[in-house]
């Protein structure tokens, strides 16, 4: 645009706008300043998250193998087909598992390592970075490491033998039985990083008066902490669990290099499944089925958990903490 | 105010209309130059991407140009994998090169019926004769498709030197001696066979082999066409291997173990010294050669021995596993592209491919000039054999495939059974 002209067409806006219309031309100003700003991240989210859903949506539909035309249609045949699939309700079974047992895990050792950082002491910073490096670390990069870790008489069993642990060594990832819980730790040792930073964040925001005030009227460090300080931690705890939950749900990388869902399926979750039985056989229709359910299954779990419990902090709880602050 | 508004309104149009123009011209840049007659230009996506191999084939393409003015052949050497991955999206968005890699079987078969091959049979008449019985695998209905330029039969790589330590000192030629070598290396303390039964195929191996035992050619012919597997050799082959299972003659955690990646893969347990021996392909000594630091591999100890015969099966016991790589054009390439594929398939082309050891020579004239010992007897023996029996996975299609293998894959674990792997294989064909 030329300056010159906006110029003059803000000069003539200024000279003939009476106040009235100049209101109700502000609003419309603003109006097209957001649809400006928003425009073209509206049109990148259009372009690569909707359009491919619908595409998804439309491909889920027939039976095809990513050459030629469209023409084999099979209606819900897909749907029905992976539902039915043991397999993939393992990997629904899994990926549960695997929110549960992260959210149940993650998030009383995220509380405690937050409240142990928050103090004060000599290597705080330190210890905070050591704390988040895993969660730094590239997906993958830890997964290679952690697969050479944990390779049959690898270094984890020669560390476990050199304690005289040696007994309570396993075939890790290629045990049907254990790989699951492997993988559960490598997850753990890999998040809990996010939960404790974001847990450190929170409890900036709570009041250090509120800890004064309790300690003079006699509370115990535990008190304050169970009564003071977590439920003052629930919005920051309630938004970790969402992470938590759809990081859970759509798990994929760390599992592909650990073990590929395998041994036998033991580790399959719903993406590795997508990948697996869908685009590495060419069953493009399927796969696009399998990745609607994904998508259904976290959207709707996603909008459940925003109905019940997230929604308490955008609403009424900002104003509660306000009042404790006062 | 409402001429700025309809200013900015302009504005937005224009960015927007910018960002939607810059989308499509994205997509729709790489159309080739398909000169009529003067200026050409071939594309060839291949996958020799270091050492000897790249350059080798890099002369190739400046010589096919020298004799061909006019013809320019681009090289685009990548990865395996990469190559696979690009291939397949090409596929799908019709904008393949004009040479390129088929693993013949199910896969030519889906690109044959959605129009993306180049029917060759009469263009090629004279290589493809001259290549003779190899090229059958790359056939769809009588027509010939791609030009079979390596072909490698599946068998057992072991380590000379663990056999002679251990007191093996003739190779396994039936399964009861295989079994009497595998009670002899455990009892010597050494794991007797590492397997990658992590990544599948491997392992199905395994199954394939005893299948190709139990079931005569017109069966393991006939499935092929047909999909049909209710011959009982085919469980059968499924007994086979859960006897071998029950052996566990495998290495330590072998569900996890990845087929050639790392020092832990299976390769690279057999390169290092970890196990006697391992089921695989004619790639084998490459592979461990990269997996070793003097890149040597398993050097002078290595050892091959064919899959050793079935008692009581249909099959012929000479009869071998195998596949390989053959050059192909898409449906839409110049005609000279059908020249190129000849000459790649020309004496010289395949002598120098089996000089560089760049893998096993189809062409009769160009087999004696593999230098290695152990793929010269492999090779005796795929010369010999009366017929080669591509990988079930790439002969039935990826589909079909690939659950056949995920079901051969749970009787490593033992948790599917023999008929399992058939009723598997039955299922999916039928949903194909």
């Amino acid at each position: 645009m030329n300056p010159g002209a906006t110029d003059q067409a803000t000069a003539w806006s200024v000279a003939s706008g009476p106040r009235g219309r100049g209101a109700s031309s502000n609003a419309w100003r603003k109006r097209l300043e957001i649809t400006f700003f928003v425009a073209p991240a509206l049109v990148l989210f259009a372009l690569f998250v909707i359009v491919p859903v619908l595409q998804a949506g439309h491909y889920s539909v027939y039976k095809w193998n990513g050459l030629g035309p469209l023409d084999n249609f099979v209606g819900l045949q897909n749907y029905v087909q992976a539902l039915g699939d043991q397999i993939f309700q393992r990997s629904v079974r899994n990926n549960l598992t695997i929110a549960f047992l992260s959210i149940a895990i993650q998030l009383p050792i995220g509380i405690m390592v937050a409240l142990l950082l928050n103090r004060r002491f000599r290597g705080q910073t330190a210890m905070r970075v050591i704390v988040f490096v895993p969660y730094v670390l590239a997906e993958v990069v830890a997964g290679v490491v952690w697969a050479l870790i944990l390779q049959p008489n690898g270094p984890l069993d020669a560390l476990l033998d050199s304690v005289g642990l040696g007994a309570i060594g396993q075939v890790w990832l290629g045990d049907p039985k254990v790989a699951l819980w492997t993988v559960m730790g490598v997850l753990t040792w890999k998040y809990s990083g996010l939960a404790i930073v974001l847990l450190l964040a929170g409890l900036q925001g709570v009041p250090e008066e509120l800890h004064e005030a309790a300690q003079i009227d006699g509370a115990s460090w535990w008190q304050v902490q169970r009564k003071i300080t977590i439920p003052l931690l629930g919005p920051t705890i309630r938004t970790w669990i969402f992470l938590s939950m759809i990081g859970s749900l759509q798990l994929f990388d760390m599992v592909w290099i650990l073990t590929k869902g395998g041994p036998v399926n033991a580790t399959v979750t719903m993406a590795t499944y997508l990948i697996n039985q869908g685009t590495d056989r060419q069953q493009y229709g399927y796969a696009s089925a399998v990745a609607i359910l994904l998508f259904a299954i976290s959207f709707i779990l996603a909008i459940l958990y925003q109905t019940f419990f997230l929604n308490r902090d955008a609403g009424e709880d900002k104003p509660r903490r306000k009042k404790v602050a006062r | 105010m409402k001429r700025t508004a309809a200013l900015r309104a302009v504005a937005l149009g224009a960015a927007v209309a910018m960002i939607a123009t810059a989308c499509a011209s994205g997509s729709g840049g790489n159309e080739e130059a398909e000169g009529d007659g003067d200026n050409v230009t071939l594309t060839w996506w291949h996958n020799s991407n270091t050492g000897v191999g790249k350059d080798y084939y890099d002369q190739m393409a400046d010589q096919f140009e020298t004799d061909h003015p006019g013809v320019t052949v681009e090289v685009s050497a990548m990865a395996h994998e990469d190559m696979l991955t690009k291939l397949d999206a090409a596929f799908q968005s019709g904008d393949q090169p004009d040479v390129f890699m088929e693993r013949g079987g199910g896969e030519l078969k889906a690109h044959v019926e959605a129009g993306l091959v180049k029917d060759i049979t009469d263009s090629a008449a004279d290589t493809i004769s001259a290549i003779g019985g190899s090229v059958a695998g790359w056939q769809v209905e009588g027509k010939t498709y791609a030009l079979p330029f390596s072909l490698g039969v599946v068998g057992f790589w072991y380590n000379k030197a663990i056999f002679a330590d251990a007191g093996i000192t003739a190779a396994p030629t039936t399964m009861d001696e295989l079994y009497a070598a595998i009670d002899t290396l455990k009892a010597a303390g050494i794991e007797p066979i590492s397997v990658g039964a992590g990544d599948k195929w491997p392992a199905a191996h395994y199954w394939y082999y005893f299948a190709l035992r139990q079931c005569s050619q017109e069966v393991l012919a006939d499935a092929t066409q047909t999909l049909d597997f209710s011959d009982d050799c085919w469980v059968r082959a499924g007994e086979d291997l859960e006897a071998l299972v029950a052996k566990e003659p495998f290495n330590t955690g072998f569900l996890a173990t990845v087929a050639q990646t790392g020092p832990a893969s299976a390769s690279g347990l057999l390169a290092t010294g970890k196990v006697a021996m391992e089921l695989a392909g004619h790639w084998e000594p490459g592979v461990m050669q990269g997996l070793t630091d003097d890149g040597l591999g398993l050097g002078e100890n290595t050892g091959w021995f064919a899959f050793p015969a079935v008692q009581g099966g249909d099959g012929d016991p000479t009869a071998q596993l195998g596949g390989g790589d053959a050059w192909a054009c898409s449906n839409d390439a110049p005609d000279v592209c059908v020249d190129f594929l000849e000459f790649m398939l020309s004496n010289e082309v395949q002598k120098g491919f089996a000089e560089y050891d760049m893998g096993l020579p189809t062409l009769p004239s160009a087999t004696a000039f593999v230098s290695a010992p152990e793929l010269a007897q492999l090779l005796a023996v795929r010369n010999e054999a009366p017929y080669i029996q591509l990988y079930f996975d790439t002969a039935f299609g990826e589909s079909v495939g690939g659950a056949m293998n995920d079901a051969i894959a749970n009787v490593f674990g033992s948790v599917g059974s023999a008929q399992d792997i058939v009723d598997a294989t039955q299922a999916a064909a039928e949903n194909a």
